[in-house]
């Protein structure tokens, strides 16, 4: 899991970007914070060829890639 | 990786040329629409923070970009009050990114507006801009990072928006008697006075606005559309770097061309050239390295000027602290005389180029030097 929350971009995009080349996991979750976060990290993913979907926890955005 | 374009980031950044041109056509200073540095030292002047005489007015643009932002963001429920985030390193940044710009002479945003004047030593302070994310980039990827922020009182929160509002009210109630003031100097009355408790430019950049709620609503839309689009002049840059991603990029292309195109059908348009050029100076050692702080300085706050502003009325206490600490870095440019200006022009029939002052100079070499220091021991901080 990547827990980005409390920070802005590009830091979370960063993060995950960090995970993936380093783990390449069939799934992953991230937490942001933020809507820009959410999108961004998404579109990375999604790039990346993740599927992502979305679920908000409290004030905060579930994000679960997986492929 | 392919980008995915959002049309909103073109929309806001033809809306922000388009605004920029006609902001000037109205009444602000030449290729000066928008500069969020040259603004906040304006609100500077106006509060006495210094006393440079030429730049003193309470920029309304800002304040409408303040609250645009909260309001789009209260709208579509994204407002929240965070901080936490290494606020006394933002303040530092913040206030060298300001010193850095009042070098160059504006804010990345006025650097496409002056590139999109025709100003060529816009394009040395862009080649330094991109140096600097560059530099801040190549930090970004051994691992810096400023601390996490975490919810906070909504008060905290909404500090700068409701000083925004206060100060914005108490100038214009002041407002008759200090454009009479102004008049009554213009006119040449010997005994004209500034009874009002803000100092107020009668000639310079500071005496050249739009007016008040013209400029306060062009500010208003600005800040609705940056916040939904998320356009920053640093974020455009520096994603391409990291990320091949050119989306923010296009909002930084929509308004060089805005510009571009709106001089020309104004009839501003007189070519590219370095000299002569309005509020600008073609020393270019000093236009590259003041640009170089702000793009290093803003590719470690996360956003250039505009972006701060705009999150600062999401609720983010930190980047409220950030615009603080510009306020302040404006504040001593001019009272230690930092700040860059115009060229002289012509003289005895040759051109001379303005010179930076010893003081510059060395804040110049001190803020490089702090930034490297900050970069270098803010590594690894998602690990604590």
């Amino acid at each position: 899991m990547v827990d980005a929350r409390g920070f802005s971009c590009p830091k979370p995009v960063m993060m995950v970007d960090e995970e993936i080349k380093k783990n390449n996991p069939s799934e992953l979750v991230v937490l942001v914070d933020n809507r820009t976060a959410e999108n961004n990290v998404s579109n990375h993913a999604e790039s990346l060829g993740y599927k992502v979907t979305h679920e908000k926890e409290g004030r905060d955005f579930k994000l679960t890639l997986s492929k | 990786m392919k980008t995915k374009i959002n049309p909103l980031i073109i929309v806001t950044g033809l809306v922000i040329g388009v605004a920029a041109v006609l902001l000037t056509k109205f009444g602000n200073p030449k290729n000066m629409g928008f500069c969020i540095a040259c603004f906040i030292r304006d609100i500077a002047g106006t509060t006495k923070l210094h006393s440079a005489p030429v730049v003193q007015y309470l920029r309304p643009e800002i304040v409408g970009i303040v609250l645009g932002s909260a309001i789009m963001a209260f709208v579509s429920g994204e407002w929240r009050a965070k901080a936490g985030s290494s606020p006394a390193i933002r303040f530092i940044l913040g206030f060298m990114v300001m010193v850095g710009a009042l070098i160059f002479l504006g804010c990345p945003l006025r650097m496409v507006i002056r590139m999109g004047g025709g100003d060529l030593n816009a394009f040395v302070g862009l080649a330094g801009f991109v140096v600097g994310i560059l530099i801040g980039v190549v930090f970004l990827k051994k691992g810096f990072g400023l601390k996490r922020n975490y919810d906070t009182a909504n008060l905290d929160g909404l500090v700068l928006p409701v000083v925004l509002i206060i100060l914005f009210v108490l100038f214009f109630m002041a407002w008759p008697a200090l454009s009479q003031y102004v008049s009554d100097v213009k006119a040449g009355v010997e005994d004209a006075k500034n009874t009002t408790a803000f100092a107020i430019s009668t000639s310079g950049p500071g005496s050249m606005h739009a007016p008040l709620f013209m400029a306060l609503a062009v500010g208003l839309i600005v800040g609705v559309l940056a916040q939904k689009a998320r356009i920053c002049m640093v974020g455009g840059l520096r994603d391409v770097i990291l990320f091949k991603n050119f989306n923010l990029l296009l909002g930084f292309v929509a308004i060089f061309v805005a510009v571009l195109v709106g001089n020309v059908v104004l009839g501003n348009f007189t070519g590219f050239s370095t000299q002569s050029q309005p509020i600008a100076h073609s020393s270019q050692v000093w236009n590259f390295l003041g640009m170089v702080i702000v793009g290093w300085g803003s590719c470690l706050l996360g956003g250039c000027p505009l972006r701060q502003l705009i999150l600062a009325g999401e609720g983010n206490a930190d980047s409220a602290i950030t615009v603080i600490g510009m306020l302040v870095g404006a504040a001593f440019a001019h009272n230690f005389a930092l700040a860059g200006g115009a060229d002289p022009g012509m003289v005895d029939g040759a051109y001379k180029v303005f010179s930076l002052s010893a003081n510059g100079k060395l804040a110049a070499i001190c803020c490089l030097i702090a930034l490297l220091i900050i970069s270098c021991t803010n590594l690894k901080a998602e690990e604590n």
